[in-house]
Order: structure tokens, then sequence, then C-alpha cells
């Protein structure tokens, strides 16, 4: 399975990506914020196709795209919280704006659903270092916060009093999630986000009791699902990214499993 | 030198003015109750004290300075909100999350921090139970890991607002008797917002009664009284006195008791989530 170039890329892109948004992931369900992760992945769409449309890689667009998304839903604050449809249509005509730019663009009939669904077995060796280095960014940047960004998500209230800006920090948590999420997407694509950002980590806070075991066991999760995701969709010949959610989904569903069988798995 | 003071300071919330011209002294380790219908202004006057809400015109003194955000001499404990009860997370990891909560860096707590931390979940008696998850925690135990992150710090002034929603009498009983003893232990200054007065009779030392954009601060006899009261709600109350306890009356209706009693149903939308508690 390693002999081949791109089953060793897939390997490379898949570890990265799954150990940033286990990560960030953590946080992300921490503060119930998974619905932004999926909104900035459909607006990365627009980017992503458009992106195409003017001859730039795909990636370019997606992080542009979520990263002005996730400073302005950052701005908007708890407001955005209260408008679903507004969310909804935005998020509609994101995808309607995406599948305009592919129907400018009909060189690449496969494009839209490599962007919707991710085709990690297409990845090259400039999209892996592209990101390493956004991985790294976004690990870093996290590092940095992580301290006033727990303290604002666990007691709003009380971080506020202490003099935590909680609009600054809902503004770089979502720039960092938007990051994530247009890596993300370059693995299970955009309309599936949620496997490996909110999967695992909403797997993991079930099953620990503490922050710093938390991230690691989220994020732990989210490259065992990616690895045995590809390793699978290799042998069956099924898409990487139908492992993978299934994997996420079953990891989240044992996870929540009623009390007493939980009670055993939960002495991490 | 005083706690708190506010100099005939307005305070306003989203272009309402919530008090007006309030002018009050809380002396140092005292324990002040906090009461008033809702809407009355508990909060604002608290987020006043932490600098959270501008003082327009007037001014409010906390521990002879000027209210400003970020004050670390002041512990607070905000109203709980939902979301804290469904998480897993271990109570420690919980109060752990307050210490230097407002510097950069990685949330890792050094051997200080630790013994911060121990030091005040021994305060309250929680050292055990913040073992674990919060969502097995009763409302009872959960108020307690929250008084205990307000003592992160060693603050001298305590802002406790509505300790005691959701909290059968039982546990107002003991959550104020803890109180009462860290107030006199560590000899801090306390305010203490409730919905009823007869929980924190025994504890107070003066009571802050607020309405109708007005104060009154006083002892109980000064303050619980038909006319004081009348002015602060805007309408005729009666105070009736039964064997120790103290009903603040509109004609047959018990007010603070309706008061609580909405706010209790709301309060309840979390309370049931604590599984397995038993």
């Amino acid at each position: 399975m390693l002999s081949y170039d791109f089953m060793r890329n897939a390997f490379a892109a898949a570890t990265i990506v799954a150990i940033v948004s286990g990560t960030v992931g953590y946080f992300l369900v921490l503060r119930g914020q998974t619905f932004a992760g999926h909104a900035l992945a459909h607006v990365g769409f627009t980017g992503a196709t458009g992106a195409v449309l003017i001859s730039v890689a795909p990636l370019w667009g997606l992080v542009a795209m979520t990263l002005a998304a996730g400073i302005g839903m950052g701005f908007m604050g708890e407001r955005l919280a209260q408008r679903d449809v507004a969310i909804g249509l935005v998020l509609a005509l994101a995808l309607g704006l995406g599948l305009l730019f592919l129907h400018f663009y009909t060189a690449f009939a496969t494009q839209a659903t490599a962007l919707l669904f991710g085709n990690v077995l297409a990845v090259d060796a400039d999209t892996i270092w592209a990101l390493l280095w956004l991985g790294a960014l976004s690990l870093a940047a996290l590092a940095i916060i992580s301290r006033p960004l727990l303290f604002a998500s666990l007691q709003p209230e009380l971080a506020e009093a202490k003099g935590v800006s909680l609009r600054l920090y809902s503004i770089l948590f979502l720039s960092i999630v938007a990051l994530t999420t247009a890596e993300c997407a370059q693995i299970v694509g955009v309309l599936l986000v949620f496997a490996l950002m909110v999967g695992p980590a909403a797997a993991a806070q079930r099953l620990t009791r503490g922050v710093a075991m938390g991230v690691l066991l989220s994020a732990l999760l989210a490259l065992l699902e990616a690895w045995f995701g590809i390793a699978l969709a290799y042998y069956t010949d099924w898409p990487s990214s139908f492992w993978i959610t299934a994997l996420s989904a079953a990891v989240y569903l044992v996870a929540v499993l009623p009390r007493p069988a939980r009670r055993l798995q939960s002495e991490y | 030198m005083s706690a708190a003071e506010f100099r005939n300071a307005t305070l306003a919330l989203g272009g309402r003015v919530v008090l007006q011209g309030v002018s009050l002294e809380i002396g140092a380790r005292e324990f002040v109750g906090v009461l008033g219908p809702n809407g009355s202004g508990k909060t604002t006057l608290m987020r006043a004290i932490l600098g959270l809400v501008p003082v327009d015109p007037g001014m409010v003194q906390v521990l002879g300075r000027p209210a400003t955000r970020g004050n670390a001499e002041i512990g607070y404990m905000p109203q709980v909100r939902g979301s804290v009860a469904n998480l897993q997370l271990s109570g420690w990891d919980f109060v752990a999350g307050v210490v230097d909560g407002h510097r950069l860096g990685l949330p890792i707590a050094g051997r200080k921090a630790r013994a911060e931390i121990d030091r005040a979940l021994g305060l309250v008696g929680a050292g055990e139970l913040s073992r674990r998850p919060l969502a097995e925690l009763s409302g009872g135990e959960r108020q307690r890991l929250l008084l205990a992150q307000t003592l992160i710090g060693r603050p001298r002034l305590l802002l406790l607002d509505e300790p005691l929603i959701s909290l059968d009498p039982r546990h107002q009983a003991e959550v104020v008797e803890l109180v009462k003893t860290l107030q006199l232990e560590l000899g801090i200054t306390v305010l203490f917002s409730a919905h009823e007065l007869n929980p924190l009779l025994g504890a107070m030392d003066r009571v802050l009664y607020l309405g109708n954009k007005q104060a009154a601060l006083g002892t109980v006899d000064e303050v619980i009284t038909g006319p004081v009261l009348s002015r602060l709600y805007g309408f005729e109350i009666d105070v009736v006195r039964l064997k120790g306890r103290i009903f603040v009356m509109s004609g047959t209706h018990d007010v603070e008791h309706g008061a609580h009693q909405h706010e209790h149903n709301g309060g309840h939308q979390h309370a049931p989530r604590r599984v397995g508690a038993g």
C-alpha cells in the first residue's frame, strides 16, 4: 500500500490535517460553535471554485474565503447565533455561487465532487507542504491563545470581568477554525468537515475529564479515523471520505453509549 | 476604607436607566444581601463594581480606587448558565480554567497554580468532588465549584450573583452558611444577591434593596419596612413577620416568592440534566 506515491502523500496529508482538526475541534465543540465550522466550510466552497476560475489552487481560495468569513463571524459574535435563517441563506448562497463558478469553468467536472467530498488520494507534494505550514500556523496560534480562550469558553461572564475580551478571542479562534476548515476540506471535502473536526472532538469530550487529555485523545482519534479510513479505501476501493465519516460516526456512537458501558472506558 | 462606594451613580443598560443617582457605601468585611424584584438592577450593580457597566453621571469606587475592568481583588460568580452542566470536564479542570485565565499561553497549571486551586477547593470543601465530571454533579455541588473559582487570586471582595437559584431550601442554607464562614475566616466583603430575604436573614450584616431605580441600604429592621419597600416597589407593600421569617406582601400576594417562582422555572432548564447524581 505504501509503495505508491499517492498513498504516501495521502497518509502524510491526512496526518497533518487530522492532528490539527482534532486539536482545534476540541475547542470548537467545547464552545458550542460546531455549526460555525460547518458554515465556514460551505463558504469555503465559493472561494475554492472561484480560485479555480482564475487559475489559482483551490486551497488558497478556500483559505482566503474561510478566513474572511471567520473574521466576519467573530465580529458579529453572539448576534449570529440567533440568526439561523440568515446563516442558512448565506450557506445556500455560498454553495450556489460555487456552482455558478464551476459552470463557467467547465473543464473539470470532477472538481466539484473533489471539493465537496474530498479526494485525499489526489494530494500532491506541494499541497502537503502548504498543509504543513498552515497546520503549524494554526496550532501555534491556538497554543498562544489557548489559556484565555479556554477561560472565555468555560466562563464567558467571569472572563469578561477579569479583562478578557470575548470578541477578540472569538475572532482569533474563528480565524484558526477557518484555516483548519480549509485544510480539512482537502481530505474530506467541504461538506464532510464535521467528520474530522467535530466527531473525534465530541467523542473525546465524552471520554475524558481533563482538557489536556481531551485534546490529546481528540487528535489521536482524528488521526486513527483518517489513517484507517484511507487504508480501508485502499482495500475496498470505496471513497476514503466515506470510510472516514463512517469511522467518525462509529467512534462517537461508542463514546455516547449508555452509562454502564461507558463507565469502564471513562477511566482515562 | 470602604469595599465599594457609589456616589450619585446612574447606571443604564441599553439606554434604559436601571439605577438613578444612587449613593451608598459598603464597608470592609460586611456581608450584604442584595435584594429586589426582577430587573431592579442587582446584576447591573455588580457589573458596575466590576467596571463592565459605565457609570454616567456619578462614580463607583472599589477598595479605594475607581472601578476598572479586570480588578484582581474582586471575585465574581455570574448567574449560572446551563452550558456548564453538560460537560464531562472534571471540577478541578473547570476551576483551573480561571487561574491566570487572562494571560496568553498554554492552560497548563504549574505547581503554584495547582496549590492555589487546591486551596480554593479546600476552602469550599470540594476537594473530593472536584475529581468528578461537572455533568454528574448536583446543582449544589456545582455551586461549590463556582464559589471556589471566585476565591482564586485571593480577592477581598466577593460578588455572588444569585447563588441560590434552582437550589432546594436545604442546599440554599448550606451555600449561605458556607459563604458566611468564608467571609468571616478570610475577612472579606461579600455582596450576595437573592430573590428571597429569608435564607439570608442569619448571615447578612446589612441588606441592599433595589427597586424603582433606587436603592436602600441598612439593617433588616431599617430597610424591610412597609414605607421603604413601598417606595422601592412603587406600590403598597406590607411586611409581615412570622416566627422569625419575614414576608414582603402586596395585598395577599407574596412578591418575593412570586418572583422567585418565576425565575425558578427558568433555572430548571439545566437542573434535570444532572445525570446519575446519586
